[in-house]
């Protein structure tokens, strides 16, 4: 399958006692956005290096842009960029001294053609000669980017690329992350941020060391909560929620406040049927609507299932 | 090679605007020269007599060192001697300074892994720090060392004193150990840089690599040993000894994963 960019086979990862990834199987075709969601301590950083050829994997095989993680390591170094965790800069350098020794060290060929076009890309330009000392986070966040992009790799990997910026930092990145897709580059992006996750990542894997799901986020929405259905009524009846429980297809019917919500898994083709059977036991439907769980309720949902019960 | 040079680059671009290291870099050898060739002046005017009544108080072993020279030479020449160990102080200690920064300094900016993520081998890597605290260091060592050379071809009283500064005890010491006490020190500042956060404690617990050479210094001073081509042949061998077992220990602790996971 060459076209499969990443693909990983009960790659784990333990130190000592400590099983940091356990048995985690993906498979990413090339020009995926991915994310890889999960909470502090998951094993989300220990996953990128592995993938980045940084530290061995203690268990299982791992595939980079056809390359073996073990047996090719510098092949694979060459063909993936990284945004590490805690992106370093040499502060008493100048951005552009600073881009132009990576650019040296990724035997990149035209070093200057390559920093000028990332340092333009990111707004870096005009104070390329500025010592990285006197950066803003946002600034060092990008020029770390670009840092990253400088040997035009076919696989990037961000490791929480907008924790700390503020919001308009983060849009800036964010935005040039969506550019990036469109280059086809394939794209696994660690975060924190399930709005971002929502917005970029064509599928996101939920991960507490091992896989605990995988696929796109309107799907996990689905599969786990179902699709949900607001009807807004005038006022809501134990008789109006019998005459909705009536019906077979409908998995769960509760009142919130003056609204109905039903659980259903067509609502496309149910809804017209609910709609009947409730204004001919007297309701007044005011608004029918979808209602949409975020993908941080999945998350939650999926991380820590027992307070969720609660 | 060309990776390699260009961490060197960047190393001296980036430790060398540290005032502290410039300073160490600036100011020892500076004394360590102009000493020595400041005792040989101020010695010029002193009687022969003098001089010759403070030959006779020297131990005995001084003398087989002296074979050939005047009783004024020979303890211009003794005098010389002492600053030998000094001038070996250099080679050490110049590097253990620039690698204490610039690797305690790469651990503190978290700007060593973007560099273990790209294609260089760690060998590589450690090639060009070790390379950018030696060369410096030797540089300057051997750049002392020729204006010392100089320097005593003029205010030695006796021809004789300027070729026993050239003869191969010198040149084995200056060349030899001098080079072989840099690598030292750039291994042991790598191991102590690993464990330390803060480049003046990797610096001082590094500088302890110069035990030896003060011993040799004292030892010679009080008359217990005597620096001649044994002691040096020997020194060597023991330092070849050493070099490998740090260097050995070194290129152990400057794997990708270990610089990642245990360096603290
Ligand atoms: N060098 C190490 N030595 C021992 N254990 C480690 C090491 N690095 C990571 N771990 C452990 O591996 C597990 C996963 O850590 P990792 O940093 O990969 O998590 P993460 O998902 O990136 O977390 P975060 O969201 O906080 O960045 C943790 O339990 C951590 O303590
Ligand atoms: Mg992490």
């Amino acid at each position: 399958m060459t076209d499969t960019m990443i693909y990983t086979n009960n790659l784990t990862k333990s130190f000592g006692e400590n099983l940091a990834v356990d048995r985690l199987s993906l498979s990413i075709p090339a020009g995926e956005v991915f994310g890889l969601l999960g909470p502090n301590g998951a094993g989300k950083t220990t996953t990128i290096r592995m993938l980045a050829a940084l530290i061995a994997p203690t268990g299982g095989e791992a595939r980079v842009a056809g390359f073996q993680i073990g047996q090719q390591d510098r092949e694979v170094r060459k063909a993936v960029g990284i945004l590490t965790e805690n992106p370093g800069m040499y502060n008493q350098l100048s951005a552009e001294r600073n881009l132009s020794f990576f650019a040296k060290l990724y035997e990149v060929a035209d070093i200057p053609g390559q920093v000028e076009r990332y340092l333009r890309m990111l707004g870096l330009w005009d104070r390329r000669h500025e010592a990285v000392g006197t950066f803003s986070k946002g600034m060092r966040q990008k020029l770390a980017i670009a840092r990253a992009l400088l040997h035009e790799p076919r696989v990037l990997y961000l490791d929480e690329p907008t924790s700390g910026l503020d919001p308009e930092a983060s849009r800036i990145v964010r935005d040039f992350i969506a550019e990036l897709r469109h280059e086809g580059r394939t794209i696994i992006i660690c975060t924190h941020n399930l709005n971002e996750a929502d917005r970029l990542c064509d599928r996101v894997a939920v991960f507490r060391s091992e896989l605990l799901a995988l696929d796109t986020p309107t799907n996990l929405r689905r599969q786990i909560f179902g699709r949900r259905v607001v009807f807004h009524l005038a006022e809501v009846t134990p008789a109006l929620l019998d005459a909705v429980r009536a019906y077979g297809f409908v998995q769960q019917a509760e009142v919130l406040e003056d609204k109905l919500v039903v659980t259903l898994d067509d609502p496309e083709a149910q809804n017209p049927l609910l709609v009947t059977a409730l204004v001919g036991a007297g309701a007044q439907v005011r608004f029918v609507g979808e209602l949409r769980r975020s993908l941080e309720d999945v998350y939650l949902h999926l991380v820590n299932p027992q307070k969720e019960a609660n | 090679m060309e990776k390699i040079w260009e961490i060197v680059r960047k190393e001296w671009s980036e430790v060398f605007k540290n005032r502290l290291v410039l300073g160490s870099v600036i100011v020892m050898p500076l004394i360590f020269t102009l000493l020595p060739l400041g005792i040989l002046y101020s010695m010029q005017g002193s009687a022969d007599v003098e001089m010759a009544e403070a030959a006779a108080d020297m131990p005995e072993h001084f003398q087989a060192v002296c074979e050939g020279l005047s009783a004024l030479a020979c303890s211009q020449y003794f005098i010389l001697l002492q600053f030998l160990s000094l001038f070996l102080l250099m080679p050490t200690i110049i590097p253990v300074t620039i690698a204490s920064y610039s690797i305690v300094g790469e651990k503190n900016t978290h700007t060593l892994e973007p560099v273990l993520a790209t294609p260089i081998t760690t060998l590589e890597l450690l090639m060009g720090k070790a390379l950018a605290g030696v060369i410096p260091a030797l540089s300057i060592t051997w750049l002392s060392y020729g204006i010392f050379v100089a320097g005593t071809a003029i205010l030695a009283v006796d021809d004789g004193i300027f070729r026993a500064v050239l003869s191969p005890v010198w040149l084995l010491s200056i060349f030899g150990i001098g080079a072989l006490l840099s690598v030292a020190g750039v291994s042991l500042s790598i191991m102590i840089s690993s464990r330390v956060n803060d480049p003046r404690a990797a610096e001082q617990l590094s500088s302890l690599v110069v035990i030896p050479l003060i011993a040799i210094f004292m030892g010679q001073a009080m008359g217990l040993i005597q620096f001649d081509l044994g002691l040096v042949i020997w020194t060597t061998i023991g330092m070849i000894v050493l070099d490998t077992v740090l260097l050995y220990f070194a290129i152990q602790l400057f794997q990708r994963e270990t610089i990642l996971t245990r360096w603290k």
